[in-house]
């Protein structure tokens, strides 16, 4: 316990900056938990006697047109838009990782036909991509989820491949399968946990786009279906009327913004931390090095693709 | 040179009948009768068994699949790219009529993100951890957080209260009125463009700082360069190459990025065309339009290898 805290602190000192945003990221998970107790006011209960009113001591945020409390929607949009987003960086990018690892480590065939299906999958831009899974499998929570979580696979097969494709070279890989280990279980047993690293650099990297899309997609219409409070769903609700009342426009972003910057300045930090090699630095060697093939440059593991 | 276009060319190909295989997968295989698609689950018992096959055959739907897949391939190369379900438009119209929009709002917001971006990653570069530098960093974390629709979404309130701006509702083009026009892509552009330079200028600074430690750039301020010419001359040039290729990831960005903020402007660009097409499930104009924004983003990452090939010599011959 007391070496955690250590590490904490040290992590702290050195990223000052993403371990406030990993503080305040903490605080909106915990703000979206406790949804329930936090909320002043039920999110769905329409109010015709508050309809459009401005900030005000009654509701600190302000009313939407049926009069629904805006601080408590807030809140409890967090609840759906970090469960979905969560859930889908956590799909996707496993998914996508244990795809990777199996690519590194059997290489061959299997590889190649794998690589090339991320590629198509990475040639969609992301909302995209998203917008036409969620149509196809119908506008619900898992559909939302599931179409999130398609996006971010190829991400996770690339990076994670190329850890598997080093980490097979090791000799105490090598050891296992000279063992007798069956290829599952090297890869289990030996591959799969020098991967971790990348794969939590890889999730918290994620969180914050896996929240624009989620948020665009409630924007657009095609997310969760309203009347669950979503930040999306909020702030387009917001801009069906004429001239839509600012604090309704504002306070659903305002929390979209933050919450993405406290996991991005987090994920930087990680990023950091435990993988130096995937830096900016890094995409720089293997691109200008003229070593791989152009067509092969390295996916950075931010993807700007998604932002919205 | 010559071969390395062809091998380009080949693998565009490729992933381009691949794309265009997972959209088919994506909106004709798994909703398994498309007519669900077009019309929601609901709607779809709703209707009588008849007009299902009618409506199936009017589409064309009720082929194999392969066959189906094969057709559209055909109706592809031949130019003809369906019709909307709900409205008579062709596909093909639509993109003619609304693409140029959002095409110049692609354009012109990548034309903002270098002037921005590379401006002030270089003057970050130059001073590390100076105000500026700290600052712009800043400001480029905080443009990369903010969602872009959202952005368009405070400027259009912004306008709207002191210059009563109004949404576009028509189409105008550059060659029609080029101030009007220009005044609806503007906006759009300029969010967009602002997100990507904040990347761009992450991106320049942190590679120049890496390159600017390096023996050639050591060597150049040896022989008494004044530093503005070893930045400019000496170090960017080899810094550039990571930043052309985060410009092509965000271009992705853009084509994605761009349907969002179409919508908060409320400007009538291709956008949302395709958002109009998802809500009402008219599958023949999502695929095509989908199929395009994919081709799109293929074709801009061959041209950002084939910058490669210019930038750097040691692609071309190796």
């Amino acid at each position: 316990m007391r070496a955690i805290l250590r590490e904490l602190g040290r992590f702290t000192r050195r990223n000052t900056l993403s371990a406030i945003g990993g503080m305040v990221g903490l605080l909106i998970i915990v703000v979206a938990l406790a949804a329930p107790v936090l909320a002043p006011r039920d999110p769905l209960k329409a109010d015709f006697r508050r309809m459009n009113k401005p900030p005000d001591a009654q509701s600190l945020l302000g009313t939407d047109q049926v009069g629904r409390d805006t601080l408590s929607r807030v809140i409890y949009g967090a609840r759906t838009s970090l469960f979905v987003a969560f859930s889908a960086v956590l799909l996707g990018t496993t998914v996508g990782s244990l795809w990777g690892v199996a690519c590194g480590y059997l290489r061959g065939r299997f590889d190649l036909v794998s690589q090339r299906i991320m590629e198509v999958l990475q040639s969609f831009p992301d909302l995209i991509l998203a917008m036409a899974i969620s149509m196809a499998i119908g506008t619900g929570l898992q559909a939302v989820i599931v179409a999130i979580a398609i996006t971010r696979i190829p991400f996770g097969g690339r990076v994670i491949r190329s850890v598997a494709l080093s980490v097979r070279e090791m000799p105490f890989v090598e050891a296992g399968r000279a063992n007798g280990g069956s290829a599952l279980r090297v890869m289990a047993i030996h591959v799969l946990p020098q991967c971790v690293a990348p794969y939590l650099v890889l999730a918290t990297t994620h969180l914050g786009v896996a929240i624009v899309i989620e948020a665009a997609l409630g924007f657009l219409g095609v997310g969760v279906p309203p009347p669950t409070p979503t930040w999306g769903n909020m702030l387009a609700d917001s801009i069906t009327a004429l001239v839509p009342p600012w604090w309704l426009a504002f306070f659903p972003g305002l929390a979209i913004t933050v919450t993405v910057l406290a996991f991005n300045l987090l994920g930087d930090g990680i990023r950091d931390t435990l993988d130096p090699r995937l830096s900016p630095g890094f995409l720089r060697l293997v691109t200008g090095a003229g070593r791989s093939a152009p067509g092969a440059a390295p996916t950075p593991l931010t993807s700007p693709a998604a932002k919205s | 040179m010559q071969k390395y276009l062809a091998r380009r060319a080949l693998f565009a190909l490729g992933t381009f009948i691949g794309v265009s295989v997972i959209i088919f997968v994506v909106l004709r295989v798994i909703p398994g009768d498309p007519l669900v698609a077009i019309l929601g689950v609901e709607g779809h018992a709703q209707m009588k068994p008849e007009d299902r096959v009618r409506i199936m055959a009017d589409l064309g739907l009720s082929a194999p699949l392969p066959v189906q897949y094969g057709r559209w391939l055909v109706d592809i190369g031949a130019g003809r790219l369906g019709k909307s379900f709900f409205r008579g438009d062709t596909v093909a119209d639509l993109i003619l009529h609304r693409g140029p929009l959002s095409a110049e709002i692609a354009l012109l917001s990548f034309i903002i993100s270098w002037l921005v971006g590379l401006p002030v990653g270089i003057l970050s570069a130059f001073k590390p951890n100076s105000l500026p530098d700290s600052l712009a960093r800043a400001l480029s974390v905080l443009f990369i957080a903010i969602p872009g629709f959202w952005l368009g979404m405070l400027v259009v309130l912004a306008l709207l209260f002191w210059f009563g701006y109004k949404a576009p509702i028509l189409v105008v083009h550059f060659w029609q009125d080029p101030w009007q026009n220009l005044q609806i892509v503007i906006g759009p552009a300029m969010v967009l463009g602002l997100a990507q330079g904040a990347y761009i200028a992450r991106m320049s600074r942190s590679c120049l700082l890496e390159v600017i430690g390096e023996d050639f750039v050591r060597t150049a301020r040896a022989k008494g360069l004044r530093e503005r010419l070893v930045v400019l001359r000496h170090a960017l040039p080899n810094a550039l190459l990571p930043v052309v290729t985060i410009s092509g990831v965000l271009l992705g960005f853009v084509l994605g990025g761009s349907v969002a903020v179409e919508q908060a402007f409320g400007v009538p660009g291709l956008g949302r065309a395709l958002v109009v097409a998802v809500i009402e499930r008219d599958i023949i104009v999502v695929q095509n339009l989908v199929l395009l924004y994919a081709v799109i983003f293929v074709a801009v990452n061959v041209l950002v290898d084939l910058s490669y090939a210019w930038l750097d010599p040691r692609i071309r011959y190796g």
